[in-house]
C-alpha cells in the first residue's frame, strides 16, 4: 500500500502542478482586474495595491511567486474581503462544506447499497421495478429541485426542520438529503447492475450448493465482490459532492466554501477562487489515492502496480 | 444492431411511447410555441406574481412576465444546449476513444489514465472559471468582426463548447471498450492484411460498428448537458438575463420560496418541465442500452 502512494505521487504532484497553473492563467485571462471600480482609483494608490496583493510585475514573476507561496502553504491575500487571508477564510468555511459533504457522502453510498442490493435480489419483481424507478426519478431531478421542494415540504408546510442555516444538527438533514440523492441514485444503479452479474458466478452456485441461507450468500460471498465497482466510483463520487454542495450551500444559506467560489468568481477574487480549487483538488487527489489503495487490498485478484 | 430494430423494440413498451410522446411535445412546444403568445405575454406587465389563471396558466413573475412562455423559452436553450454540448463530446469522446483503443499498449494506458484523473477532477469548477475568462473576449471580438448574433449568443456558444469539453469521459470510456473488442475480429485483420491505412480502418471499418452504442449514450449525455448548464445558470454563472433556461428560472423560483410569501408557480411549472424531459431520455437511453447490450 505505501509502494503505491509513493509510486503514484510524482503524477499527482505533477496534475496539482497542472492545476494550479491552469486556474492562474484562467483567472488572469478573465477582463478587468480586482480593483476596478466605477471610480477610478489614483494610480499611485492602484500600484500600491498592486504591490500589497503581489499583483505587479511581469506575468511570469508573478506566476513564479505565486507557486513559491503555494507551495509554502500560502494561498494569499483575499482582494474583496480586505485583510483577510484566503488561509483564514478557508480554514473557517472549509470544515462547514466538510460536514455536509461527509455526511451526503455516507448517505448516498449506505442508501445506494441498500436499494441497489434490495433491487438485485428481488429482481423483475414489482419491488425491484419500483426501486428502480426511484434511482430514474432520483437521477433525473436536479437537486435544486429537490432542495426547495424540501424546503417547501419539511420546512415551510410541516415545520419539521428549519429551512437553513448551520449549526445545529438538525439542520444538516435537509441540505444531506438533497446533496446526496441523486448520487444514492447512481450507486443503487451501479450497485444492482453489478450484484446481478456477481450472483450468476460459480461461487455463488458453490455457496449455494453447500446449504447456506441466502442472507449469507449475498452478505457475505456475494456483496464482498459486487461492491468493488462502487469502491470505483468513491473518486468520482467526491468530486460530485463539492461540485454539488456550491449549489446546495447556496439553497440553504450555509456558510461553507461554496458561497465563496461563487463570490471570489463575480467579484474576481483571483487567490481566493485559486485557494478554493487548489484545496478542492488537493483534497481530491489524497483521497483518490486512499481509495485506490484501498481497492488493491480489499480485492486481492487485482494488484494494482501501476 | 440498429437494424434488428432496437429503437422499435424499446418503443414497443407503453412507458417508453408515453416519454417519447413527452419528449416530442416539449420539443415542439420550445421550438414553435414562444412565437404563438401575444405580445404584451412576453414582454414585462403590471401584473405581479398572479397565480396560475386561464389567462396565465402557469401565473406571472416578478416582471409579470408570463410563466408559460418564460418556461418555454427556457426550455428552447436549454434543448439547444443539451443537444450542441452533446454533439460535441460525441465528437471529442469518439475520437479519443477509438484512437486510444485502436492504438492499444501504452499510449491506450496512459489515454485511460488522463480519462481517470479527470473523472476525479471537480470539472464544472473549472468550466465555471473557464467561461467566466473567455465569455468577454468571445464578445470582444465578436463585436470587433461584427458578428452581431454571436455578441449575443457569445454566452450560449460558450457553454455548448466547454460542456461537450466535459462530458465526453464516459463516451470515449464506452467507445474504446468496443474498439478493444472490435479490432480483433477478422474483418479488421482483413482489412489491416489488405494494406489499409490506421485512419482508414479507423472511419470506414470500426466507426460504423460502434455506432449505436454511440447514439446510445449520446441520449444519455443530452440530459447530463443540461443538467450541468441548468447548474451553472442556477448559480447566475450561465445563462445570463434577459435570456433565460430551465436553471436561471429555477433559481428565481427558488428565490421567491420564502416564509413570508409563497409563490409556488415559479418554482413548480419550470421544475416539472424540466424533470419530465431529463427523465424521459434517462428512461429511453436506459432501455436503449438494456436491449442492444443485454449484459449490463
Amino acid at each position: 500500500m505505501l509502494r503505491l502512494i509513493i509510486r503514484r505521487l510524482p503524477a499527482l504532484l505533477f496534475v496539482l502542478f497542472c492545476v494550479v497553473t491552469l486556474t492562474f492563467f484562467l483567472i488572469r485571462l478573465a477582463p478587468g482586474g480586482p480593483f476596478d471600480r466605477e471610480r477610478k482609483i489614483p494610480p499611485a494608490i492602484e500600484a500600491q495595491l498592486l504591490a500589497k496583493y503581489k499583483l505587479d510585475g511581469t506575468l511570469w514573476e508573478q506566476f513564479t511567486g505565486y507557486i513559491a507561496d503555494v507551495t509554502r502553504g500560502d494561498l494569499r491575500l483575499s482582494t474583496k474581503y480586505r485583510n483577510r487571508s484566503v488561509n483564514e477564510i478557508l480554514a473557517q468555511t472549509l470544515p462547514v462544506t466538510f460536514t455536509l459533504g461527509a455526511v451526503a457522502f455516507f448517505l448516498a453510498t449506505l442508501s445506494g447499497i441498500w436499494l441497489g442490493t434490495f433491487a438485485a435480489v428481488r429482481r423483475d419483481t414489482a419491488s425491484d421495478r419500483l426501486a428502480m424507478a426511484a434511482a430514474l426519478l432520483g437521477l433525473s431531478i436536479p437537486m435544486f429541485v429537490i432542495g426547495p421542494l424540501l424546503v417547501l415540504v419539511f420546512g415551510l408546510w410541516l415545520l419539521w426542520f428549519p429551512v437553513g442555516g448551520w449549526g445545529w444538527p438538525s439542520q444538516i438533514v435537509l441540505p444531506a438529503i438533497t446533496l446526496a440523492l441523486p448520487f444514492a441514485a447512481i450507486i443503487a444503479r451501479l450497485m444492482r447492475t453489478s450484484l446481478l452479474e456477481v450472483l450468476n458466478q460459480d461461487f455463488v452456485r458453490t455457496a449455494r450448493a453447500k446449504g447456506l441461507p441466502n442472507c449469507i450468500v449475498i452478505y457475505r460471498h456475494a456483496l464482498r465482490v459486487a461492491i468493488l465497482p462502487i469502491v470505483t466510483y468513491l473518486g468520482p463520487l467526491a468530486a460530485n459532492l463539492l461540485t454539488g454542495s456550491i449549489v446546495v450551500e447556496t439553497i440553504f444559506n450555509i456558510p461553507g466554501a461554496g458561497g465563496f467560489f461563487v463570490h471570489s468568481i463575480l467579484n474576481r477574487d483571483g487567490f481566493l477562487l485559486g485557494g478554493v480549487v487548489i484545496v478542492y483538488c488537493a483534497l481530491l487527489i489524497i483521497f483518490n489515492l486512499l481509495v485506490d489503495a484501498s481497492y488493491a487490498l480489499l480485492d486481492r485478484r487485482i494488484r494494482v502496480d501501476v | 444492431m440498429f437494424e434488428h430494430g432496437a429503437a422499435s423494440q424499446v418503443l414497443r413498451r407503453p412507458a417508453a411511447k408515453l416519454c417519447a410522446g413527452v419528449l416530442i411535445v416539449i420539443a415542439l412546444a420550445a421550438a414553435l410555441g414562444p412565437e404563438f403568445f401575444p405580445i404584451d405575454y412576453r414582454e414585462p406587465g403590471p401584473l405581479q406574481y398572479a397565480p396560475p389563471s386561464w389567462s396565465h396558466p402557469f401565473g406571472t413573475d416578478l416582471n409579470g412576465r408570463d410563466v408559460f412562455y418564460r418556461v418555454l423559452l427556457g426550455a428552447r436553450v436549454s434543448l439547444m444546449v443539451g443537444l450542441a454540448g452533446a454533439a460535441v463530446s460525441l465528437f471529442i469522446g469518439t475520437a479519443y476513444g477509438l484512437i486510444a483503443g485502436y492504438a492499444g499498449g501504452r499510449t491506450d494506458h496512459g489515454m485511460m489514465r488522463v480519462v481517470d484523473i479527470l473523472y476525479s477532477v471537480p470539472r464544472l469548477i473549472f468550466i465555471l472559471i473557464f467561461i467566466n475568462a473567455f465569455d468577454g473576449h468571445l464578445r470582444a471580438f465578436a463585436s470587433h468582426m461584427n458578428w452581431l448574433w454571436l455578441v449575443d449568443y457569445s454566452r450560449i456558444v460558450i457553454l455548448v463548447a466547454t460542456l461537450g469539453i466535459i462530458e465526453w469521459l464516459t463516451m470515449a470510456r464506452i467507445v474504446r471498450g468496443q474498439v478493444l473488442s472490435l479490432k480483433e475480429r477478422t474483418f479488421v485483420q482483413a482489412a489491416r492484411v489488405l494494406g489499409q491505412s490506421h485512419a482508414r480502418i479507423m472511419l470506414c471499418h470500426l466507426l460504423p460498428n460502434i455506432f449505436p452504442i454511440v447514439i446510445v449514450y449520446l441520449t444519455l449525455t443530452v440530459p447530463a448537458v443540461i443538467l450541468d448548464e441548468s447548474f451553472l445558470s442556477f448559480l447566475g454563472l450561465g445563462i445570463q438575463p434577459p435570456q433565460a433556461s430551465w436553471g436561471s428560472l429555477l433559481s428565481e423560483g427558488a428565490q421567491a420560496i420564502n416564509p413570508l410569501r409563497i409563490y409556488w408557480w415559479l418554482l413548480f411549472f419550470p421544475a416539472v418541465t424540466m424533470s419530465a424531459t431529463l427523465l424521459a431520455l434517462n428512461y429511453l437511453g436506459d432501455r436503449l442500452r438494456d436491449t442492444l447490450d443485454p449484459r449490463r
